[in-house]
């Protein structure tokens, strides 16, 4: 036994090694290369580090004969190899209950009322830096929750309020990995204990410490897939979690007229192309969804252009808007999407409607719309149905 | 170093049993079913590991199989009666809280036209042998008892359990005594089984090292099949290493049982003691009929994950008692089966004690664990309460 360990008695700190001072910081590994090398670079600065793997769903689950679900998910075996090269502890978290009541039931509601959600939005919201923040701080004593994620966060003295800290949710700096449009939910008090160690580097950065360092997961290929949807198609996941089945129903062309059979509200998504069956001559995209008639409508790539739409639940990052009626704003309308200049104006308490100065393409009702101010991430909203 | 209070889970290997073994992992490395003469050094020091161990367990040398851990023992123990026996009858009869290795192996027999019948447990983890009694019938061919369960330690009434099998005619006995084995004499023939398994790595012996006891008559079918190792029973290279510390070791702690059970037990009531005065938490298996190295309560209101987890963090290693690999808090089947509602079963927290834990250990695990049950329970409450973390939306 060392002493430090005889050294805990009743009333003590309990945190070991005499590291009252020093950030304890727990880092959510998925088992791929971003999250790996952000544990990593916070290792070598010196922080406390906890590693955790989250268990979220039971889709990625080996099968055994016994259990639908148990046993070597070869993501958490990666995560775990990377943390003990790194010499860190590592645990496996089991969330699924948070995330199923945040991600996966609004998921399944969104596609059901003929909206196309954007899970990762609520995960991070909810799940990475709610329910985890939460444990992190309460159960496990750590200041802080890292994630792998392409953003950053600049904190500085309120301009009003010397005292008070201001935190600011900032675009990362290699744009075509920056994942600032999943974060617009986080509010001040998350901000205040996230820590985005990637922030400042290129993919290719990251990649390439994570061979310096001989990482495991330094060669673990990009996953665009939503993390529990592992075949890509959402509809197995309608079918298998919410007994969702193919309702034939109208294909109406702009004109009204019918023009032939879709599967089922549940499985098109707005400007979605392929897939519709149909061949018009001129190519036709999914306009607009009308669960309650059962109805798919169809437009031209033209008709599903729109200067103006109206977004739902919005937050902001500084915990207000920007202004109170009224404010200038870039806006995405999803993922990777261009920037786009509108003016926002409030309709009621987290009620915006946005008008853009060029037109975008098929803002889908459930997609998230963000609001930047250059590398700013101000805040966002969902979009409503038109 | 950790304060280690698993060994329920494993245990270190002792001094005794690497130094037996070191020669067979360097110069002595020969196949023991070599003619030459490295071969026959080999197969001296399994004979040999062998007699050590029939003597101990009081067992003819004949009537061993070495395997490579509790887990491969207790599968050939029970497929290989099973099979053997299919002419005579279909029923297998086991319990609800026996461990995973003998309830998925008797599932899988399920399968192929077995009928298993998992026996009820009490409060406590025990089979009443009335329920056993009534579940025998002619059709009946094995029966599978946990001596000692290793989630909430209960020592099972084997006498009385066995007494009532040999009531019928024809039923193959098997005792997984994995748990058991450090702390009690699991002499097959006094308990009156027909198989009994053992692991090496739970008494200070080595991983993947396991022996079954057969019973000289019974019949088994092999589940390896290939060289005539093992009297047929089990092919393969022996592990040569592995069965001479097995038998190191467990010559050792069968020598200083008495010793070790006493000093042990004396410092687990201590931390039981400790821990229970905290209020609020229960023990979880019998106050009496358990092994005295087991501690194992339940902490309603928390998570027994998280707390394992902030031990772990301050250096002291415990567990749930039934984690599964990839973290899922599903609620263990054998505290499910003594009546345990899932919220009380995801609060279990297990604490074994070996015979290396030392006064100075306890008395830091004395102070530590409540002190950290108490801090978690409050947290959780905090968390319970706001699970998302909402409450800095403010």
């Amino acid at each position: 036994m060392t002493e430090a360990t005889v050294g805990i008695l009743p009333g003590a700190d309990l945190r070991p090694m005499g590291g009252a001072t020093k950030e304890r910081i727990l880092v959510a590994m998925s088992g791929g290369v971003d999250s790996s090398v952000a544990a990593a670079l916070l290792r070598s600065e010196g922080a406390d580090v906890v590693g955790v793997w989250m268990r979220l769903h039971d889709g990625a689950d080996a099968r055994s004969e016994f259990r639908k679900s148990c046993c070597s998910l070869d993501a958490a075996d990666d995560a775990r190899r990377v943390a003990g090269q790194l010499d860190i502890p590592f645990y496996i978290l089991d969330l699924e209950r948070e995330f199923e009541a945040t991600v996966l039931e609004p998921f399944l509601a969104d596609y059901l009322r003929g909206e196309t959600p954007s899970p990762c939005v609520p995960c991070n919201t909810y799940v990475k830096f709610g329910a985890l923040l939460a444990r992190a701080r309460h159960l496990y004593d750590c200041d802080a929750v890292a994630t792998g994620h392409y953003a950053r966060v600049a904190t500085a003295a309120h301009p009003d309020a010397p005292a008070v800290l201001r935190h600011r949710l900032l675009v990362g700096r290699d744009a075509d990995k920056d994942q600032s449009y999943f974060l617009y939910g986080l509010r001040q008090d998350q901000l205040a204990r996230t820590r985005f160690p990637l922030g400042d580097l290129t993919k290719g950065e990251v990649r390439s410490q994570a061979r310096a360092l001989g990482l495991a997961t330094a060669e673990v290929p990009e996953s665009q897939e939503i993390c529990f949807v592992p075949g890509g198609d959402y509809r197995e996941v309608l079918r298998e979690k919410a007994g969702w089945k193919e309702t034939p129903g109208p294909l109406v062309d702009d004109g009204g007229d019918v023009i032939g059979q879709h599967r089922g509200v549940a499985a098109y998504t707005v400007g979605q192309r392929s897939g519709l069956g149909v061949a018009l001559g001129e190519r036709r995209y999914v306009a607009s969804l009308d669960p309650a008639a059962n109805l798919v409508r169809l437009g031209r790539r033209e008709d599903l252009l729109r200067t103006s739409f109206v977004t739902d639940e919005a937050s902001f990052v500084a915990g207000s808007p920007p202004a109170e009626d009224a404010f200038e704003a870039d806006v995405r309308i999803r993922h990777r999407a261009p920037l786009v200049s509108a003016r926002v104006r409030r309709l009621g308490e987290r009620r915006w409607s946005v008008h853009t100065e060029a037109p975008v393409w098929a803002p889908a009702p459930g997609q998230a719309a963000v609001f930047y101010a250059g590398s700013e991430v101000l805040g966002g909203g969902r979009i409503a149905r038109a | 170093m950790p304060i280690y209070l698993d060994h329920a889970a494993t245990t270190p290997l002792r001094r005794e049993a690497l130094e037996a073994m070191l020669p067979f992992l360097t110069e002595a490395f020969g196949n023991p079913s070599s003619a030459h003469s490295l071969g026959r050094r080999a197969r001296a020091a399994l004979d040999e590991a062998r007699d050590s161990l029939a003597s101990d367990l009081h067992a003819d040398p004949r009537e061993l199989v070495f395997t490579s851990g509790g887990s491969e023992a207790i599968n050939l123990a029970l497929k290989g009666a099973a099979w053997a026996a299919k002419a005579r009858g279909n029923q297998i009869i086991t319990t609800a809280a026996e461990h995973h290795a003998v309830l998925h192996a008797t599932r899988h027999l399920g399968k192929f036209g077995f009928e298993v019948i998992e026996l009820p447990v009490d409060r406590y983890g025990r089979v009443d042998p009335e329920d056993l009694a009534g579940a025998l019938t002619e059709r009946t061919i094995l029966v599978s008892l946990i001596a000692a369960n290793n989630e909430v330690g209960t020592v099972q009434d084997i006498d009385e359990l066995v007494r009532r099998v040999r009531e019928h005619r024809g039923v193959v006995v098997h005792l997984d005594a994995v748990q058991a084995a450090p702390w009690m004499d699991v002499n097959p023939s006094a308990l009156g089984v027909d198989l009994l398994s053992i692991a090496a790595h739970k008494l200070e012996g080595p991983k993947g090292a396991g022996l079954l006891y057969v019973r000289r008559g019974t019949v088994l079918l092999a589940q390896i099949h290939g060289g005539t190792q093992e009297r047929y029973r089990r092919a393969g290279t022996e592990n040569v290493a592995g069965a001479v510390g097995m038998a190191t070791a467990y010559h050792l702690c069968a020598a200083e049982r008495e010793e070790t059970i006493a000093r042990v037990r004396r410092l687990r009531d201590r931390l039981r003691d400790a821990v229970l005065a905290l209020g609020g938490l229960e023990m979880t298996g019998h106050p009496r009929d358990r092994l005295p190295g087991h501690l194992s309560v339940v902490v309603p209101g928390a998570e027994g994950q998280s707390i394992a987890l902030a031990l772990d963090l301050e250096g002291i290693a415990v567990s749930t008692g039934s984690a599964c690999a990839t973290g899922s808090t599903e609620p263990s089947h054998v505290l499910t089966a003594m009546g345990y509602p899932p919220e009380e079963a995801r609060g279990s927290l297990r604490m074994s004690l070996g015979r290396s834990t030392t006064e100075a250990e306890i008395a830091v695990a004395a102070a530590v664990i409540p002190q950290v049950i108490t801090r978690l329970r409050a947290a959780s409450e905090m968390v319970t309460a706001d699970p998302f973390g909402m409450g800095g939306a403010a």
